[in-house]
């Protein structure tokens, strides 16, 4: 692995990592969405540095794909209702 | 305090576990036995460009029966559990005010796009990375588009579970049809290998494949309709 891909990999995983203190540490809930979504996209892409490509694109269309579309319905759906 | 104090022993247990893992990882120089079978024998066995895809639909072709047969049981425990509260068409459904200008053109122009890239990647599953079960996710998520744009569109759910049923049976009878035709159960040389990397190749696991990728698209697509049916309790 050379130097250049070794940083990429540092970058990714402390963005990885501070995207995932967002999420849990956040006050407002659609950015913490986003920014769950965002680990996986960065899971996604150190998956393909690691040459794993299958498992990348199911963590992009799964992790980061379908869960936060479903985390922004169901999210629709509690404020919607009237008695929450 | 002393549950805290548990947490900060269990997380410093496992980050000490991490570390002497790290430390004495060494890289193999050479692939091992079984992957040196696999990417010795794959090409010229079974004509697959994809070895990974190879294993996941012949080598290991029953755990990935396994694997569909668990989401098939999820997607209709899904089903079971919403159907009692399913809403009635018309009766008191409340007003959602309208989709947004961009979301609606956005999926107008994306939703066709998202399917035909599904569909692409688990008919290519054998020659690039990606396949059945990925390529049903991302039809899948085509759908939720849909549902996030139009959220009282309703889905016909006959079509999704006769999809859905007819997929697996053929996923079964072709296995059924590799212990008559050739080696054994899920055996995809009952069809012509052809040349590696050619789209018609690989014997049966194009189509395997698509049946999968297909079954697992309409597994999704029909918790998402499910969930998008159900009134608030």
């Amino acid at each position: 692995m050379s130097t250049l891909m070794l940083a990429m990999s540092l970058l990714f995983a402390c963005a990885m990592i501070g995207a995932a203190l967002v999420a849990i540490r956040g006050k407002s809930l659609p950015i913490a969405i986003l920014a769950a979504g965002l680990v996986s996209l960065l899971a996604s892409i150190l998956f393909l540095i690691l040459a794993a490509p299958d498992v990348a694109m199911t963590e992009a269309a799964i992790g980061s794909g379908l869960t936060v579309f479903l985390f922004f319905f169901v999210l629709g759906r509690v404020r919607g209702g009237e008695h929450d | 305090m002393i549950k805290r104090f548990l947490a900060l022993l269990l997380l410093f247990g496992i980050g000490a576990i991490f570390i002497t893992l790290l430390l004495g990882y060494t890289p193999d120089t050479e692939l091992n036995l079984t992957a040196r079978y696999y990417a010795d024998h794959t090409a010229q066995d079974l004509g697959a460009a994809n070895i990974i895809t190879a294993i996941i639909v012949t080598y290991r072709g029953l755990d990935t029966l396994g694997e569909v047969t668990v989401l098939f049981l999820t997607a209709a425990i899904v089903g079971l559990v919403l159907a009692h509260n399913r809403q009635h068409s018309g009766a008191g459904q409340r007003e959602l005010p309208p989709s947004g200008e961009l979301l609606t053109t956005g999926s107008r122009l994306l939703v066709p796009l998202i399917l035909l890239l599904g569909v692409y990647i688990f008919i290519n599953g054998h020659l690039t990375p990606g396949g059945g079960f990925q390529g049903g996710a991302v039809i899948a998520s085509a759908i939720l588009l849909i549902l996030l744009t139009e959220p009282t569109k309703r889905f016909s759910h006959r079509l999704i579970a006769a999809l859905e049923s007819i997929s697996g049976l053929f996923f079964v009878v072709i296995g059924v049809f590799g212990i008559f035709l050739a080696g054994g159960f899920l055996d995809n040389r009952i069809l012509p290998t052809g040349t590696v990397g050619a789209l018609f190749s690989a014997g049966a696991i194009p189509i395997i494949y698509s049946f999968v990728g297909l079954k697992v698209g309409a597994e999704f697509s029909s918790m998402l309709a499910n969930l998008s049916e159900t009134e608030e309790p």
